[in-house]
């Protein structure tokens, strides 16, 4: 009996330790994200959270569904599987309002080098072009119409030199 | 006009719902998807990559991601036919603004566009300390960013290196596969703005994802396979010299 | 781009881990070395290098308390920190540091100094006066029983916990090296010596930095070294060190003889970038000077102020590498690239959150908080005139 009244100051010890860890399991059980756990050891909403975030690229089917005309043109030529934003740029806000947002005229000088500058790591098959000796520093769209860049035999005679 | 595009789905209930979602960015977004449906991954078609830097591009504006930090990037390899095993290799800025012309002349020359491979034994998620950063149901890897300490233990468990801290927020920042937009139904920014076909998104849990029929016929690997993470982006026609 | 040789991944020039990274390791490492030193005068009885031991468990715990700031300073989000303990994730090294840490804090080094010092606080309660009885009063947790029944209860006790201790030392800092040991990513910490270096060498630091403190201590005290315990100290510093250096040179070795893909990299990068801090600094003037100057100590008779002062320069020369040694690690392993085609460069900012001035202050710190533990708990009980009196209550 003395021996357990001699090693009291140890079962005061004990008691801040039992303190401690029953205010850490009650803190524990209040800042715990609710959501957290559900799939797996992360919080679940996180991602509802990360798919909430607006679009900007509208994808093409939401180009084509208004503009036919142009899928039709892209059709007949090379570039039929590029899609519009890939040259226009973003436009999720003139799909959603066309008023609200005019897509910029696009500079093919800029434009379409991006692409077909001759480098050396692109594709053999791939159609590149020096545009300094190519073109002499006309923009390309003189000869080629970006929506089916071929040039066409009438197109050819017709167009500008 | 008053037609607004808006106005205009409403006459074509199907797509409607989901482009609604697609522009309000609700969370309760696309009703008509269910995670455990899919397992994302993505396939780079080598061959078909010219280097033009559109995803690049592309990502940075989908995702806001800040200057000279990159969530896809694009190398250039220069591989010379005396040293396979040393290449050199350039991406200049990223390969943002596309490629200057080639220093050296010769040997093999080709581009490789990298991204977070959404490992399925990813060594990112693996270190996180609190559960910030984890493999979605469906096969995406995520931070939670309200959830992240900083400690970036996860960029230098990367082998890839495809994390970094975003120095405004200090979290992980990393390739999300644009989950805000897998999950509506549309394709990730940069393979929509890929001009070539180049990078292709792909559910390997969907029987009917032309992936499928690609992998039997294809030659057809992932990056640093040695370790081991069970990486869902597949190069097809990847070099041995590529790391 | 400058600072970038060669190719690096464009995530990759930007260094993650900063110099604050360095310091965690030096630090803990010197805490456990520190605890391990105390513990063989509890456990394994060596009477000669008992005028250490207090001083080192107090050395101890000054460097534990502040082993967390710099990780604290690192983190973008410390006001998060709290989740390491709310939502540890299992298969993470560095979740479980919360938990090793406290676990060694609390339930190791506050429990045995507090049992050691036990009759000291209790005596201190009653004769000292205003804030400072306050603090010893809290101390004794109300309980003033120090009869002789209760202070063999107290030994014995005390006893299990150093030996709960030795392992738990060996895990603190165990862990550490693992933490770096287990990312494949990264062929230069990708070891599993790792976390065995990690241990031999903090082990060495702890030793180095107890003796040396002991040094100084008492030299201000003005009191005469007990030259058998600092020449048994420095003996185990000596035997320590051939061990801690033999496991650095099999790593060194193997991985110079594998030469794996990673090593014309490291290589490259051991032979330029790190020459300096590692061959220089870390294996030339950290490891094999001093153990060469112990080595002397061992095998010739010198004076006494001859070896007082080869170990005063051979324990500085032992911290200034096993530093080194920390900054190889850390700050190497994100010089190259994990493409192994390029290297980025490591710039330390002066007055930044992560930069010199604040490694500093955390170098001194500890220092400042030993020295407020030593007056608030004097380890020299027997001539500190007058501060604390014989058990029997006077008053």
């Amino acid at each position: 009996m003395n021996a357990f009244k001699d090693a009291g100051h140890l079962f005061r010890l004990a008691a801040v330790f039992v303190a401690g860890g029953m205010a850490f399991v009650g803190v524990r059980a209040f800042l715990v994200p609710k959501s957290f756990g559900q799939y797996g050891h992360y919080r679940g909403n996180a991602m509802a959270e990360i798919a909430a975030r607006p679009v900007n690229f509208a994808g093409h089917q939401a180009c084509e569904d208004c503009h036919a005309d142009v899928l039709e043109k892209k059709k007949s030529g090379k570039h039929v599987h590029v899609n519009c934003e890939a040259c226009h740029g973003p436009l999720a806000k003139h799909a959603d309002d066309p008023g609200s947002i005019q897509p910029a005229k696009l500079d093919t000088a800029v434009l379409c080098v991006r692409c077909h500058e001759a480098n050396i790591a692109k594709p053999k098959t791939f159609p590149q072009v020096v545009s300094a000796d190519h073109s002499s520093g006309l923009p390309c769209d003189t000869c080629h119409q970006p929506h089916s860049p071929a040039i066409t035999a009438e197109e050819t005679t017709g167009g500008k030199k | 006009m008053n037609i607004t595009r808006r106005h205009m789905l409403v006459l074509l209930p199907a797509a409607a719902i989901a482009w609604k979602h697609v522009l309000a960015g609700t969370p309760e977004a696309s009703p008509n998807y269910t995670m455990s449906e899919h397992w994302w991954g993505m396939l780079i078609d080598l061959p078909n990559c010219i280097g033009c830097g559109n995803c690049v591009r592309a990502c940075q504006t989908e995702n806001e991601v800040p200057d000279g930090y990159f969530r896809t990037w694009v190398e250039r390899y220069h591989v010379t036919d005396y040293d396979i095993e040393n290449p050199h290799v350039d991406s200049p800025d990223g390969g943002k603004k596309g490629f200057p012309p080639a220093k050296e002349a010769g040997g093999k020359n080709f581009f490789v566009p990298k991204l977070c491979n959404h490992c399925a034994d990813s060594p990112c998620t693996q270190v996180c300390p609190v559960g910030a950063t984890f493999i979605s149901p469906d096969g995406v890897v995520l931070v939670d960013k309200t959830y992240c300490l900083g400690c970036r233990y996860c960029v230098q468990a990367c082998p890839y290196g495809c994390r970094f801290i975003h120095p405004k927020t200090l979290t992980a920042e990393k390739c999300t596969l644009c989950y805000h937009r897998i999950t509506k139904g549309l394709t990730t920014a940069c393979c929509e703005a890929c001009p070539t076909g180049a990078r292709q998104l792909a559910d390997l849990k969907n029987p009917n994802d032309p992936i499928h029929e690609f992998l039997k016929t294809h030659n057809v690997q992932i990056l640093k396979p040695y370790m081991a993470t069970h990486s869902k982006v597949l190069y097809n026609d990847l070099d041995g010299s590529v790391r | 781009m400058p600072g970038v040789e060669g190719f690096m991944y464009p995530n990759e020039v930007e260094l993650q881990w900063s110099v604050l990274i360095v310091l965690y390791p030096f630090l803990t490492g010197l805490v456990a070395g520190a605890f391990i030193l105390a513990s063989l005068e509890r456990v394994f009885q060596v009477q000669a290098v008992k005028p250490t031991y207090r001083l080192a468990l107090l050395t101890a715990l000054a460097f534990l308390l502040v082993a967390p700031l710099p990780l604290q300073l690192h983190l973008g989000h410390p006001e998060r920190s709290y989740e390491m303990y709310l939502t540890p994730h299992r298969t993470s090294a560095m979740a479980m540091f919360g938990f090793v840490y406290l676990w060694y804090l609390m339930a190791v080094l506050l429990l045995e100094i507090w049992l050691d010092y036990r009759r000291d606080i209790v005596v201190l309660s009653q004769s000292t006066t205003g804030w400072k009885r306050l603090i010893y009063r809290v101390m004794t947790l109300g309980s003033s029983n120090i009869d002789e029944h209760a202070l063999a209860i107290d030994e014995r006790v005390g006893w299990l916990v150093t030996l709960i201790g030795i392992p738990s030392a060996f895990l603190l800092h165990g862990y550490v090296g693992f933490i770096f040991g287990s990312v494949k990513a990264n062929p230069w910490w990708s070891s599993p010596l790792m976390p065995v270096v990690f241990i031999f060498s903090a082990m060495v630091s702890g030793i180095a930095l107890v003796m040396l403190i002991y040094m100084l201590v008492t030299w201000s005290r003005k009191e005469a070294i007990d030259m058998h315990c600092v020449d048994t100290v420095a003996s185990y510093l000596f035997y320590t060190f051939i061990i801690d250096f033999s496991l650095e040179m099999l790593d060194l070795i193997h991985r110079i003889y594998e030469s794996d893909e990673s090593f014309r990299s490291l290589d490259f990068m051991v032979h330029t970038k790190l020459y300096m801090s590692h061959i220089v600094v870390q294996i030339m003037l950290g490891t094999v000077a001093p153990i060469l100057l112990l080595a002397l100590t061992q095998v010739l008779k010198l004076s006494e102020m001859a070896r007082k002062r080869i170990y005063v320069l051979a324990g500085c020369l032992t911290l200034i590498g096993i530093f080194a040694m920390r900054w190889n690690v850390v700050i190497g392993g994100q010089l190259f690239s994990k493409s192994f085609l390029g290297y980025t460069t490591y710039k330390m900012g002066l007055i930044t959150r992560e930069g010199l001035l604040v490694a500093i202050v955390l170098m001194v710190l500890p220092l400042v908080i030993l020295w407020v533990l030593v007056k608030l708990l004097p380890p020299w009980p027997e001539k500190s005139s007058g501060s604390l009196p014989d058990a029997a209550p006077a008053h």
